[in-house]
């Protein structure tokens, strides 16, 4: 009661004050540079999985499908654990060395993340790539283009505008989604706000900052996906 | 002409003057700026031999054969669902075929040896729905296959694209998007992008059906020039006032079957079979 009194009676936002480097130039940077990373690698690896499950190949298409089904039954948290205990192992079992190989939390983090996403990245790229007119790949064949010139040139650059405000979109549901790593004791913004709070106990002032940050970051990146929206779309 | 069942048809419109500087103006006043390129065998350039093709049970091509030789203009008619886009997309294998054989220019297109993108350079292909590529300039529409496949310099495939442009009369247009052209100028750089691969043969897939009619008239312009300079061209088409001007045989297709190929006198005097009969006199009765 005494301990609750002292922690919630008077607010100091000060706390803010003295550590908004630490917050943004530690915490907020990771926390970019992961989702950007993780985005890129997500749309590239996705990309692939979507062409692999529309390839009309044998297997590649059912082996694209069972790994989007696969991601997307897992909770994110378990993903990240999993990766970052049970990997070192793995790569010891792999190349058959003698101790658990190190990763890293961020090479670790940024793996899970890239891996997870990338099954919904797919599934847009999927969308996209299937909202773009048959006779549009007829036409690149026809004067001769192959199957990769056809889709980097033809196809994917107008699926790729077409999905961008949806890949922007999940984009920011990474940003937010970033903030799992805490379970990895990550430093990054979460993390770091999470730091400075127990350290100065001021949990309330930290988690009602962190809180009004993300929302400003993502309030902000949706209006600006909504304004590309329009602008990026191709005439037809 | 004998005399015939058919009432002698009258003239369908001739094709009107484009409304947008007059194709074939340019200063050659051609739209091949040089001859096709050397074929590699003196016979037929498409040859197409007791083809079928299903769709699971459902067998839309029954046994076609016909040949299309060097210059030769031949337009393939019938009522719609009657195999004859499908057997055009053949000719390129864009449609594969499970049954018969074709070869172009002495290649056959189904066998898997065939080094398919390198032929179907050579085989150049307008559509119904002209499928330029919304998202690049129409330069960039005319010069990137010219580069990626026949390794063009940007400079040269970008000169060769705008000398095609204005011989169908839009180089105004060169830094527009397709989105921007109307259809009959859409189809028009259609032609141009398709030409400025030299290919030795053109195929037509329904190039005015999806046009609204005033503009039907400029892109059968290009196509009329296209064939008086002796370009080969298979011709997917209902135009009969474009087939009886520059065609030399007419190919009449009907339930997957090739019911009557005859040349075009022929064809228009007196059809042999009753089905050409009954859709001649439907197609030119208004």
């Amino acid at each position: 009661m005494g301990l609750g009194l002292a922690m919630f009676s008077n607010f100091d936002f000060s706390v803010i004050l003295n550590s908004w480097r630490y917050l943004f130039f530690d915490g907020m940077a990771f926390t970019l540079t992961l989702t950007a990373l993780a985005a890129i690698g997500g749309v590239v690896l996705g990309t692939l999985i979507a062409m692999m499950r529309l390839s009309g190949l044998p297997v590649l298409p059912q082996v694209a499908k069972a790994y989007v089904n696969f991601m997307r039954s897992l909770p994110l948290v378990l993903v990240i654990f999993w990766f970052y205990f049970l990997v070192p192992y793995i790569g010891q079992w792999i190349i058959g060395s003698e101790r658990p190989i190190q990763v890293g939390a961020f090479s670790s983090s940024l793996i899970t993340f890239t891996l997870f996403e990338a099954a919904y990245f797919s599934e847009i790229m999927r969308a996209g790539i299937q909202s773009i007119p048959k006779g549009q790949s007829a036409a690149a064949s026809a004067l001769g283009l192959t199957y990769w010139q056809s889709m980097g040139s033809i196809i994917l650059p107008q699926a790729f505008r077409n999905m961008l405000p949806v890949l922007l979109t999940q984009t920011i549901v990474l940003f937010q989604d970033t903030s799992l790593v805490y379970v990895l004791s990550i430093t990054d913004f979460l993390g770091a706000a999470s730091k400075i709070a127990q350290r100065d106990g001021r949990l309330v002032e930290m988690y009602v900052f962190a809180a009004i940050v993300y929302f400003a970051i993502c309030f902000i990146a949706s209006l600006l996906v909504r304004r590309l929206q329009r602008r990026v779309a191709i005439i037809r | 002409m004998t005399s015939s069942a058919m009432p002698p048809v009258s003239p369908v419109s001739e094709p009107q003057a484009a409304t947008d500087a007059a194709p074939g103006t340019g200063p050659v006043g051609t739209l091949l700026t040089e001859r096709p390129p050397v074929t590699a065998t003196t016979g037929p350039m498409i040859a197409i031999d007791d083809v079928s093709k299903w769709y699971g049970d459902f067998q839309v091509l029954t046994n076609c054969t016909t040949s299309v030789t060097k210059g030769e203009v031949v337009v393939v008619c019938g009522p719609s669902g009657s195999g004859k886009s499908t057997l055009i997309k053949c000719v390129n294998a864009l449609e594969p075929f499970q049954k018969g054989q074709i070869t172009v220019d002495g290649t056959r297109v189904a066998d898997k040896k065939t080094n398919l993108p390198k032929l179907r350079s050579r085989v150049g292909m307008v559509f119904q729905h002209f499928e330029l590529f919304p998202h690049l300039s129409i330069t960039d529409n005319l010069s990137l296959a010219q580069r990626k496949v026949l390794g063009r310099p940007k400079a040269e495939a970008e000169a060769k694209g705008l000398a095609l442009l204005e011989r169908v009369g839009l180089k105004a247009h060169a830094h527009k998007f397709p989105g921007q052209l109307s259809g009959g100028q859409q189809q028009r750089v259609a032609i141009a992008r398709a030409l400025a691969m030299n290919p030795i043969v053109m195929l037509f897939d329904e190039p005015t059906s999806a046009l609204d009619p005033e503009m039907v008239g400029e892109v059968l312009d290009v196509m009329v020039e296209l064939a008086r300079e002796g370009m080969t061209m298979m011709v997917v088409t209902h135009e009969m006032g474009f087939a009886r001007k520059v065609a030399n045989r007419v190919i009449f297709m009907d339930k997957g079957e090739i019911v009557e190929d005859a040349q075009k006198e022929e064809f228009f005097g007196s059809p042999r079979s009753e089905r050409a009969q009954t859709f001649l006199s439907r197609i030119l009765s208004h």
